[in-house]
């Protein structure tokens, strides 16, 4: 802590001043472009990054990995485009609210709750990065196995009033996710096509997923010529925001704690942070039915888990060079091109150039509010869009995003099939959260579920292996939990349904 | 007539164009921006490298033309490599990163496009050996003491490296042969990867990269180098060779630049001649050492030789492997 402070004020020397700025004012860009994910912006600076000094550069790629997964929710929230997989759950209730004409409100709740979730993120691998890294390392196959699953349980909570179809859905996901080679057996499974070698890739699906059947959609009404719309900024905005955060305490804290954890563990996917602190908040709130509604608590669980990842995915990677998150690991590339080898030396004998990257990530957080809250001011000027030319804009950023992630044309394929598959479903009333939710987390269920059997054969057998040791247990309960409190509010939900159809009948 | 006259012009306008690009093909070379196809995502060690190695691409000393770099990552570089094969350039403006043992492996085991023949290789810029670690309170203190709980409890030793295929996978089962061995691979997402289950203790050994174990070395013990000789980041490390288990170099990750077949020789010829000087840039050289990446620079006469043998030694330990 006091090193922090006394290299606090290094961050104010006008180079790192300046790479802060264009750090964050390019990650909200970067951000808010689909298909240029947040490690993608930092991949494509690090090379940039080679001929300046260690902090700045450092303090450069923290603020665009700050302010990119925030940015990320602006296409989310106004175009219904998750960016990343990170913002699938700001979706649920940011897209309502845009299409209600509350985009401006959607929008302030993002920065604020990032802010909240980045500031606490900081503080923890300020405090406690030596036990955060600990817990870390705890963390193998079963451990990630039961994490998975832990999250795979959130789509009983995610499609009330559907479980079954929310089920088949994540059966779906993780049935996709098994396209391409297997990394753990090498042998191709429904590889029908050069195309999926590689397997489904993230990005592209979360756009056939989400936006597709938006632009299905918007394509529909076009030929109605709506009445003129006439969204303006709102006055006083950001007082009712922050006014409003007093009230959503349990969620803050739930999004500050858990993305911390799921943060700080490499591999567990970072990427299902949003989406599982809002299926938490979601079941743990007396009125789970307004979320999804367009109620800005459910922006804020979202948007606050997902910047409480950011700082602890570099915790492990500073002190054990581990990466906590794919971003995470294209930063260690920009650490070792200056000669920064990850390690105690990074806090001794270099800790100048560490502690000013930290206070820079720090500082990044006030930065990203600013000037997000400053963007979002223009957020109207896209809710005014009519629907003619939004559909065409929308249609362009899907195809640009899905074809950058890796500079193919088979992944804009991908998304349109996915996307009309999606838009088919979605007329039968299957939810599509539950569908990417599987594809994510598959996965990782899956590989380290093989990986655990194959260690827990040469040693304690594989009953042992899952289900001894206290994390394992701890985390199986969770799974447990999770489901029944789904479960039963499934049940609930439908009593109170057959109670209000029985009631109409009475009439 | 007057459109049959305006046809040959045509014709004829095009045939000297065609000719004249033939004759100045590989005087002219390059006149547009290079692509080099990194099959691997951004920020990986490859990729870092590959970025290093192309800063001085456009000094006119060099290539005098930009080189971009284009990644195209999946399925361990098979997508990237199969795309290139197919759909790159034949002009010699788009060039790939190689990394070996992979891609040989990957051409010997799965049905892929790409394979020794098929490519033309530039030169060579990198070598990194794969190194046998341990944690350092791991009760294996040495190679001898490895070997000795794997003979007696055989399949019981369980050995990580960054997936299926790559060096480390190559490493073990060299191992596995040459010291008459059953252990259990298990390949992890990434060399990051493994490395964390090594030092958290979820395996009990792993072959890892020498410069990512060579920077955790405060938290792991280094056993071994899988190489012909010690490497001088870690000059008190003994080679697999002084121990008295017979492994070559054949699970070395080298990295450097290939055009695929079909491109004008002369144009191979000529990015041949500039590759090995740019490598040794001494500002590129400086960057490589910076970021704790071995070199190891090699014309093309010398990886051309170094694929064929590679090739034998791969297809001998690959053989039960193959997916048909």
């Amino acid at each position: 802590m006091e090193q922090f402070l006394l290299h606090l004020p290094l961050v104010f020397d006008w180079m790192n001043l300046l790479a802060l700025l264009a750090g964050t004012v390019g990650g909200l860009f970067f951000g808010a472009m689909p298909g240029l994910s947040p490690t993608m912006a930092v991949a494509l600076l690090v090379p940039i990054t080679f001929y300046m000094p260690p902090a700045t550069s450092l303090i450069l790629l923290g603020a665009v990995y700050t302010s990119a997964v925030a940015g990320g929710s602006i296409s989310a929230i106004l175009l219904s485009i998750p960016g990343a997989p990170a913002s699938i759950a700001t979706l649920f209730d940011g897209h309502t609210m845009a299409k209600q004409g509350r985009a401006q409100e959607a929008l302030y709740t993002t920065f604020v709750s990032s802010f909240i979730g980045g500031v606490f993120g900081v503080m923890v691998m300020i405090l406690f990065s030596p036990p955060m890294a600990e817990f870390a390392m705890r963390f193998g196959p079963s451990e990630l196995f039961w994490t998975a699953i832990f999250g795979i349980t959130v789509i009983t909570g995610l499609s009330s009033g559907a479980v079954l179809k929310g089920l088949f859905g994540g059966a779906l996901g993780v049935l996709l996710s098994t396209v391409g080679y297997s990394t753990l057996t090498g042998e191709p499974r429904f590889v029908v096509h050069d195309a999926l070698a590689s397997g489904i890739t993230m990005v592209p699906a979360l756009i056939g997923f989400f936006a597709v059947p938006q632009i299905i959609d918007l394509m529909e009404n076009s030929h109605i010529l709506l009445e003129k719309l006439t969204f303006k900024p709102e006055k006083g905005m950001l007082r009712k925001v922050v006014m409003a955060h007093r009230k959503y305490l349990r969620t803050l804290a739930m999004g500050c704690g858990l993305g911390t954890l799921i943060g700080v563990v490499p591999g567990a996917g970072g990427n299902v942070a949003g989406i599982m602190v809002y299926d938490q908040a979601r079941k743990l709130d007396k009125h789970p039915e307004r979320f999804g509604t367009g109620d800005p608590e459910g922006v804020c669980a979202s948007e606050c888990a997902n910047n409480a990842t950011v700082a602890p995915a570099i915790i492990p990677l500073l002190t054990l060079s581990i990466p906590g998150s794919p971003t995470a690991a294209v930063l260690l590339g920009g650490l070792l091109i200056h000669g920064l080898f990850p390690g105690p030396d990074l806090f001794t004998e270099k800790a100048e150039v560490t502690y000013t990257f930290i206070a820079g990530l720090f500082l990044a957080q006030f930065t990203m509010l600013i000037f997000g809250l400053l963007a979002s001011r223009y957020s109207h000027l896209v809710a005014n869009a009519p629907n003619y030319m939004m559909f065409a804009a929308v249609m362009i950023l899907c195809v640009f995003g899905s074809y950058c992630v890796q500079n193919s044309y088979e992944d804009v394929l991908v998304m349109f099939t996915l996307g009309v598959l999606m838009f088919v479903m979605g007329k039968f009333g299957f939810p599509s959260a539950p569908i990417v939710l599987g594809l994510i987390l598959g996965p990782i269920a899956e590989e380290n579920f093989l990986r655990g059997e194959m260690i827990a054969e040469t040693n304690v057998g594989v009953f042992n292996y899952f289900f001894t040791g206290t994390l394992n247990i701890v985390l199986i309960a969770l799974c447990v939990l999770s489901l029944a409190w789904g479960l039963y509010s499934e049940v609930k939900f439908a009593r109170k349904m057959k109670a209000q159809a029985a009631a109409q009948a009475g009439e | 007539m007057r459109k049959f006259l305006a046809g040959i012009m045509c014709c004829s306008l095009l045939l000297c164009a065609a000719v004249a690009q033939a004759r100045s093909a590989a005087d002219s070379y390059p006149d547009a921006p290079l692509t080099l196809v990194v099959v691997y995502t951004p920020g990986g060690a490859t990729d870092l490298q590959a970025r290093i190695s192309a800063i001085k691409a456009q000094d006119p000393k060099y290539f005098g033309q930009p080189m971009v770099i284009l990644n195209k990552p999946g399925a361990g570089g098979m997508s990237g490599w199969n795309w290139f094969m197919d759909r790159g350039s034949k002009d010699g403006l788009t060039i790939t990163a190689y990394n070996m043992p992979h891609f040989i492996a990957q051409s010997i085991v799965n049905k892929t496009r790409y394979n020794i023949n098929t490519f033309e290789p530039l030169g060579n810029w990198g070598a990194d050996p794969a190194v046998l670690c341990v944690a350092k309170d791991s009760k294996f203190k040495s190679v001898d003491d490895l070997v000795k709980f794997a003979r007696e409890n055989p399949g019981k030793l369980t050995i990580n490296g960054a997936g299926l295929y790559v060096g480390h996978h190559i490493a073990t089962l060299q191992l596995q042969k040459a010291a008459g061995l059953k252990v259990t691979y298990i390949p992890e997402k990434g060399g990051t990867d493994a490395l964390q289950s090594v030092l958290s203790g979820k395996v009990l050994a792993g072959f890892n990269n020498l410069a990512d174990v060579y920077r955790s070395q405060d938290r792991l013990t280094i056993l071994a180098v899988a190489d012909v000789k010690r490497h001088e980041f870690l000059p008190d490390v003994p080679t697999f060779r002084e121990l008295g288990i017979d492994i070559d170099d054949a699970s070395v990750n080298f990295r450097g630049y290939a055009m695929p077949k079909g491109v004008d020789p002369a144009i191979v010829e000529k990015a041949a001649k500039i590759l090995p000087a740019m490598f040794n840039d001494p500002e590129v050289v400086k960057r490589m050492r910076e970021s704790g990446s071995p070199m190891l620079v090699m014309d093309r006469e010398q990886v051309k030789k170094m694929f064929v043998e590679k090739q034998k030694t791969l297809e001998a330990l690959l053989k039960d492997l193959r997916n048909d």
